[in-house]
């Protein structure tokens, strides 16, 4: 029999302790996901709980009073703690106000902080950006900003005072993966607060190599819920995110050109002329 | 006239937020809801109280699924 003190395989393969933390909240689980897309409720929670995340996305829109079904009860039935975002706003002003009635609306002061430039690529208005979450975290805001892929920005954004970056991979919902792979390791370099790799993962491999290019998450959304089977992708998303950290806390090893052989030469035997 | 959620309502001068989310079949203890009126948060300490001016845009939002 084991003893209790030594560590089992599995144990050293999933460390207990290797948590994330953002702004003092502790997550085991570092796949973040969102709720859009998903052709109903129950498909959603399914999704959330092969997922194994422990914080989703939510947004703020009028009010449906035909609307069946609530979904902040079946997220909290799901025991997942809100982000809400600020999807679809164009100018600070309207992220700020979003989030402040997200704020009234769920009682978190966490928002992830969109603020869109144009809707055919829906990349992040930079200078708009700053100016909200400027704002925000004057206002008492735990403030995590979806981002370019640009180290020098998430510098800004984490001067600041944000609590959290999180830069694309590719624009949203394009399933295109990580375009540009140096940029996402010179942010993990570039800032000492989480990086969350949010948008453009397609599949499993994109997750697994924004963790191993050493984001501490991955946010995923329609990769899961457009899936031709959302639950069974949202388990894969939870393995590769596992599988990305540990091969990057295990530490690769370097690119070569030409082969090194990993099967020792001596002791080669000699067979003579052929 | 009063605009709710981008429509004419047929609100008068004077109600009150609770009395909108009433209209709307939401209790003031609605989990998940937020007010805003003319582009200002109106908390929901304030909702019973805050009454609505002539011409007054309130937007009543919930919870929504999104990325």
């Amino acid at each position: 029999m084991r003893a209790p003190s030594t560590p089992t395989v599995h144990d050293r393969a999933a460390p207990a302790d290797d948590v994330l933390t953002i702004a003092g909240r502790t997550l085991r689980s570092r796949l973040l996901l969102g709720t859009g897309g998903f052709s109903s409720l129950e498909l959603m929670a399914a999704a959330i709980a092969a997922s194994g995340s422990e914080l989703v996305t939510v947004a703020l829109r009028r009010i449906d009073p035909a609307a069946r079904g609530s979904l902040v009860d079946v997220l909290s039935a799901a025991g997942v703690e809100l982000l809400p975002n600020t999807a679809g706003c164009y100018t600070a002003r309207d992220a700020i106000l979003t989030a402040r009635l997200a704020r009234e609306a769920f009682a978190t002061d966490w928002v992830k902080l969109e603020v869109i430039g144009d809707e055919d690529t829906l990349l992040p208005d930079a200078a708009e950006l700053l100016r909200a979450a400027e704002e925000l975290v004057d206002d008492g805001f735990v403030v995590l900003p979806y981002t370019t892929d640009d180290p020098i920005l998430a510098r800004r954004l984490v001067d600041i005072g944000c609590a959290a970056v999180m830069p694309l991979g590719s624009p949203i919902g394009s399933g295109m993966g990580i375009r540009n792979p140096y940029n996402i390791s010179l942010i993990r370099e570039a800032v000492d607060v989480p990086v969350v790799l949010d948008a453009g993962i397609g599949t499993a491999s994109d997750a697994a190599l924004a963790m191993e290019l050493g984001a501490d998450a991955v946010m995923a959304a329609s990769a899961i819920a457009r899936a031709q089977d959302p639950v069974r992708m949202a388990g894969a998303m939870r393995h590769a995110v596992q599988a990305g950290r540990l091969a990057r806390t295990a530490g690769r090893i370097p690119r070569r050109t030409y082969a090194t052989a990993s099967t020792p030469e001596e002791g080669l035997p000699d067979f003579g002329p052929a | 006239m009063i605009s709710l959620n981008g429509e004419d309502a047929d609100l008068e001068p004077g109600e009150t937020v609770a009395a909108v989310l009433e209209r709307l079949g939401l209790s003031t203890d609605a989990r998940g809801v937020a007010v805003a009126v003319d582009g200002e948060v109106v908390p929901r300490a304030g909702w019973e109280t805050c009454a609505l001016a002539a011409g007054a845009h309130v937007e009543v939002l919930t919870a929504m699924q999104g990325g």
